[in-house]
This record gives structure tokens, sequence and C-alpha cells, in this order.
């Protein structure tokens, strides 16, 4: 077995991606006209502005949440240079209650379903993966013919209230819990495991679950944290199932839809000093309030991504074109 | 049981089933979970459309409502509502295809010709990260900067133009959902561009460029060549998605521009189908929409092998 562990971990020294991107492109090839001045230009103002696009009005967000009062009024509304800055929208976010109900409720409700989509994932990735094994094919039909073919929203809405799932939190993971497009995703890399670590493993009397955890998943580290990223962000981010299945208890709701409920649709936070519009009480803007809950959805993607950053194209391009 | 094990490469595939149920069973019983759900959340509620022919009311369920036949379609093909929301979609659907699809492309290709690879990830990095965003966010994000207490009203009024409410305005919704999906996806669809670019052989460049060939030409010979696979790909599967353009994004701005200029398929069959009540109603809609994106992916498909291209899958 300690063989085996060992061949695993030289294989996976062996990541092909990065190899090659290391190796892309040193410099301008010699057939290559050198760039004008013009196209250079052209070239860093529409890529710069494509980059600004992005960053600008992020920007501004987390400067105006650090906005003291005046700093808001002075700027009529969103600050676009820091001018005064404070916490205290922070603070008093995190004293409200229903922000930070909402804040566990996602915590929680990721949490639990990327670890079930994952396990679920996993297991099925790897039980399709292995070529020539019983019922494979027939499988995998059944999968791939969810992506084309559904019941469409108001049959899965019937199923799944009539499974008890109304107002539950369940119904929040389990409808969504199976991607079939990173179940493919899973597989594709799976089955580029090397055969024969595979077998080595099996001679050493390894059983397929042995395997998957020993040998499988050790070399397969970069596509399950896409994968897991992929399907944490989905949780993280669903509210239209929360529309749908818990639109009525406001302490059931997660964080994205307290952002819809409080900031989209400004009726304000309740609990907080601010609730309602033309509170005297005025240490903070209630607009750096908003713009503290528009962050704090941010934060769990903030502090993820730069982990998972460089392997998204390995992830996704497996599933794009093995899938 | 080892000989079996180990002879699953080597043997033949004839194998008693008997036989390779005892080698797979491991493997089977992987999938299980995976199964099940789908079982239950995709193939359960394909049985479920026959609500669509039912006059289907929650206190007796699917088993004892009524049948009604096609009356429900009858009626949906006579609500003007229901054209409405297929006139959004087919329009809101063509804006997007003209004005989003182009420029992950464009992107990809100034991209591509940037020599320094550092610079290269880190513009990547930028550009990927809005497609973590939720649509909540994206449209909060859009709301503070052109809303009508936004950044771009602030702007306005500071130099005593007059004020426009881009996110009310429904005459101009097009637009902004479009600016919107190219705002949150453009960046993430580079990805697949990128990739295709890649495997395009330097070869192919340098021998052009000794014939040659200049800048746009072996763009016009080399580079969209190279790229066409992927494009009628990404064709095929944006005509087979024509009818379910942008669902979240659309029902949190319903709200605010109005549902005259909002109301697509998705949101018809939520808003007539569950938000009313009217069950049987929106799974008449629903169904009739994903029979025709069948349809639709079907012969766009046939479209791809007109074309000598492979589309969604092979002849």
């Amino acid at each position: 077995m300690t063989n085996v562990l060992s061949l695993g971990r030289g294989n996976r020294r062996r990541p092909a991606t990065t190899a090659v991107r290391r190796s892309a492109r040193p410099a301008r090839p010699p057939w290559q006209e050198p760039p004008t001045p013009v196209g250079q230009a052209a070239k860093g103002v529409t890529l710069g502005g494509a980059v600004a696009l992005v960053l600008v009005p992020l920007w501004i967000i987390v400067v105006t949440s650090f906005s003291t009062a005046g700093a808001v009024n002075r700027a009529g509304g969103l600050v676009i240079w820091p001018d005064g800055l404070t916490t205290e929208a922070y603070r008093e976010m995190l004293g409200s209650p229903t922000v930070l109900t909402a804040l566990l409720v996602s915590l929680g409700i990721t949490a639990v379903g990327t670890v079930v989509s994952m396990v679920v994932s996993i297991l099925c990735g790897y039980g399709l993966s292995r070529p020539r094994s019983l019922g494979h094919r027939f499988i995998l039909l059944l999968l791939v013919v969810t992506m084309f073919v559904g019941g469409g929203l108001i049959p899965t809405f019937l199923v799944v209230t009539g499974l008890g799932g109304y107002d539950q939190w369940w119904a929040l993971i389990l409808p969504s819990a199976v991607s079939v497009f990173n179940i493919l995703v899973l597989r594709a890399f799976y089955s580029e495991t090397s055969g024969e670590l595979i077998d080595a493993a099996r001679m050493d009397g390894a059983g397929d679950w042995r395997i998957l955890w020993s040998v499988v998943l050790p070399t397969s580290r970069a596509v399950t944290a896409v994968v897991a990223l992929f399907y944490g962000v989905g949780y993280w981010n669903s509210f239209f199932n929360v529309m749908l299945y818990l639109p009525t208890d406001s302490q059931k709701w997660p964080l994205q839809y307290v952002l819809l409920t409080y900031v989209n649709r400004g009726n304000g936070l309740p609990g907080s000093v601010n609730a309602g519009f033309g509170s005297t009480h005025a240490q903070t803007a209630p607009l750096s309030l908003q713009m503290a809950v528009v962050v704090l959805t941010l934060v769990p993607l903030v502090i993820v991504y730069p982990f998972v950053q460089k392997h998204l194209r390995t992830g996704v391009l497996t599933g794009a074109i093995k899938g | 049981m080892s000989t079996a094990r180990s002879g699953r490469r080597a043997a033949p595939a004839r194998l008693n089933w008997r036989i390779r149920l005892r080698r797979d069973r491991s493997l089977l019983l992987m999938t299980v979970p995976a199964v099940v759900l789908l079982l239950v959340f995709n193939y359960a509620p394909l049985f479920g459309l026959m609500t669509a022919f039912q006059d289907y009311d929650p206190l007796v369920g699917v088993w004892h409502s009524d049948w009604v036949g096609l009356d429900q379609f009858r009626q949906l093909f006579g609500d003007p509502l229901f054209w409405e929301s297929m006139k959004n979609t087919l329009y809101l659907s063509f804006v997007q295809l003209i004005l989003f699809f182009p420029v992950p492309i464009a992107l990809a290709l100034l991209l591509n010709s940037v020599l320094s690879e550092r610079t290269r990830n880190v513009i990547q990095s930028v550009l990927y990260l809005p497609h973590f965003f939720s649509w909540v966010l994206a449209i909060t994000v859009f709301q503070q900067m052109l809303g009508g207490a936004g950044v771009l009203n602030q702007l306005l009024r500071t130099h005593g133009a007059g004020t426009w409410d881009v996110m009310t305005d429904p005459h101009t919704f097009a637009l902004l959902v479009t600016s919107q999906a190219v705002w949150k996806e453009a960046g993430w669809g580079i990805i697949v561009f990128l990739a295709a670019l890649s495997a395009i052989n330097n070869e192919l460049y340098e021998a052009a460029a000794a014939d040659g060939a200049g800048r746009l030409r072996r763009m016009w010979h080399v580079t969209l060549p190279g790229l066409r696979g992927v494009i009628v790909l990404l064709l095929v599967l944006r005509l087979g998605n024509a009818l379910s353009v942008g669902f979240e994004q659309f029902l949190i701005q319903r709200v605010a521009v109005g549902h005259d200029a909002s109301d697509v398929l998705d949101t018809f069959s939520f808003y007539y189908g569950i938000a009313t009540g009217n069950y049987s109603y929106g799974a008449a809609a629903g169904l009739f929409k994903s029979v025709v994106s069948l349809l639709l992916i079907w012969g766009a498909n046939r479209l791809a092998h007109a074309f000598g291209e492979d589309g969604l899958y092979r002849r």
C-alpha cells in the first residue's frame, strides 16, 4: 500500500496544465511583427477598461460601506474617494439580528450543501469512471438526459412540496444537490488517472472505496477544489429556491434574500437603528449599512477565490471538452 | 476474486453479468445516491408534467385532479399576456445573442495577444470574478451605479443635467439586461475561447507569416477557423436555450421595471402558475417551453451538421 501511496504522490506533481501554461509563449515569436503603438494603446485601453468596469463599482461599494455619515452626505450618495472612514456600519450590521441570523443560515446551507453535493458527485463520478464496468453506460445516459429534458419549474415545485419540503431547509439543498455537469467534470478527470496506478493498488488488495480514497482523490485535488467552488458558490448565491420554498419565515432567510429584500428593494434593516427611513439617530448612513451587507456577501468568495482561481481553467475545460 | 478484478482491463467484455455485478458492485453502489436524487428531483417532475393536462387541485393532488385535456393550452394560446412574454423572450434573447456573443471572443483575442503571462493572469482573474456573484449582488451593483440614487445620477445632478433612472426605464430594459449579462458572464466566457486559441498550432501562423500574411489575414485564415468549432457549439447551445433567457435576473427586476418589459416565459409560468396558485396553467406554459426548446436544440444541431461541424452530438 505504501508503494501505491508514494506513486500517487509522484503522480500529483505532474499537473500537465501548469507545465504547459508556464512554457507557453516565452516571448514574441520571430515571425510576428512588432506591435504598433496605436495597436498597443487600443489593447491597453480596452483590457484596462474591462478590468476597471469590474473593479471600480466594487471599490465604490467598499468605500461607501466604510464611510462616515458626513462623507455620505457630502458625496450626495455613494462615496468614490475616501473622505472620513469608520467601521460603524459593520458594527451596526453585526448587531442586527436579521443579518446575523441570515449569515449563519447562509454559512450552514453552503457548508452542508457543499459536503452533500461533493460526496454524492465524487462517488458517482468515480463509480462511472472505470472502463467496461457493469451498467455505466446506462447510468451515464440517465444522467445526461436530465441536462436536456426536465419537468420544469412547477412540476419540480409540486414534487418538493409534495415531499413536505415547504418551509424546510432541505428544500434549498437536495433538489439542486446534483449537478450532472460537475459529475461529468469529475468523471473525466478520474478516467485520466493512470490505469497502472489503479491496477497496482488492486494487486495490493485495495477495493474500489480504498482506491478512490487513497489513489484517485489525492491525485485530483485541483478538480476537487474547482467543483467544490462551483457547488459552494451555487448554494451561497441561491435566492430563487428561497423565494419558492421559504418565502414567509424571515428567520430562515439566507443572506442573498436579505440582500434582495432590504438592500435591493430598499426596505431598510429591521432591528437596526436605521430601521425604516427618517431615523434621527443617524450615526451611520443607511446607505453605508446597505453597502456593508453587500460586502458581507462577497467576503467568503474573496477568501476562497485566490486559492481556487489558478485551477479554474483545468476544471472548466475538462468538463467542456470531455463532457 | 482478485483474478476477476485485475481481469477488468484485459478480459474481453463478454463476461457473465453475475461475475461483473460481483466485481463492480462497489462502483454501482457509489452511483446510487446521485441516481436516487435525480430520479426524485428530475425524473419524478417529468411525470408531474401531466398536471398540464389537468385542472390541478393541491387539496386532492395529482392522482385525483380532473383531467381537462388541452384546455390549459387553449386558454394559454388565447392569453395576450402569454404572447407578450413570448415576444419579450424572443426579443431579449435575440438582443443578447447579437450584443453578448461577440464580446468574449473579442476579449479572448485581445488577451491572447498580451505577451506578459503575469499581466494575462491578473486580467483573467479579475474578469472571471463576477461570474461567481449572485444575480442579486450583480443587480445591486448596477442599481448603485445606474439607479435613481446611483453614481451616474449623482454625476448628472452635480453637472446640472437631468436625471435618468436606467434601472426603471422599460424602453432601455433590453440594453440594461444585456450589459448586466456582459458584465457578469462575458469574462467567464473567455475561458473556452482561450483554450481553443492555445490549441491552434503555432506553425500555422509561422507558415502564414512566411507567405506574407499580415495580422488581419492571419486572424482571418488561421485564428477564426481555429475557433469555428467552439463558436458553432456555443451557438447551438445558445439557440437551444433561447427560451430560457435570464430567469433570476428578470425576476429580481420585475418590480422595478414592470412586467410589460420584463416578463419572459419562465417568469410567466412562475407568476401565473405558482404565485397565483394556478399550477396547471403554469405547468402548461412550462411544457410548451420545454418542447419548443428541444426542437430548437435539434434544429440548431441539424444546422451545425449542415455546416460540417459536430455541434452538440455527432451525426
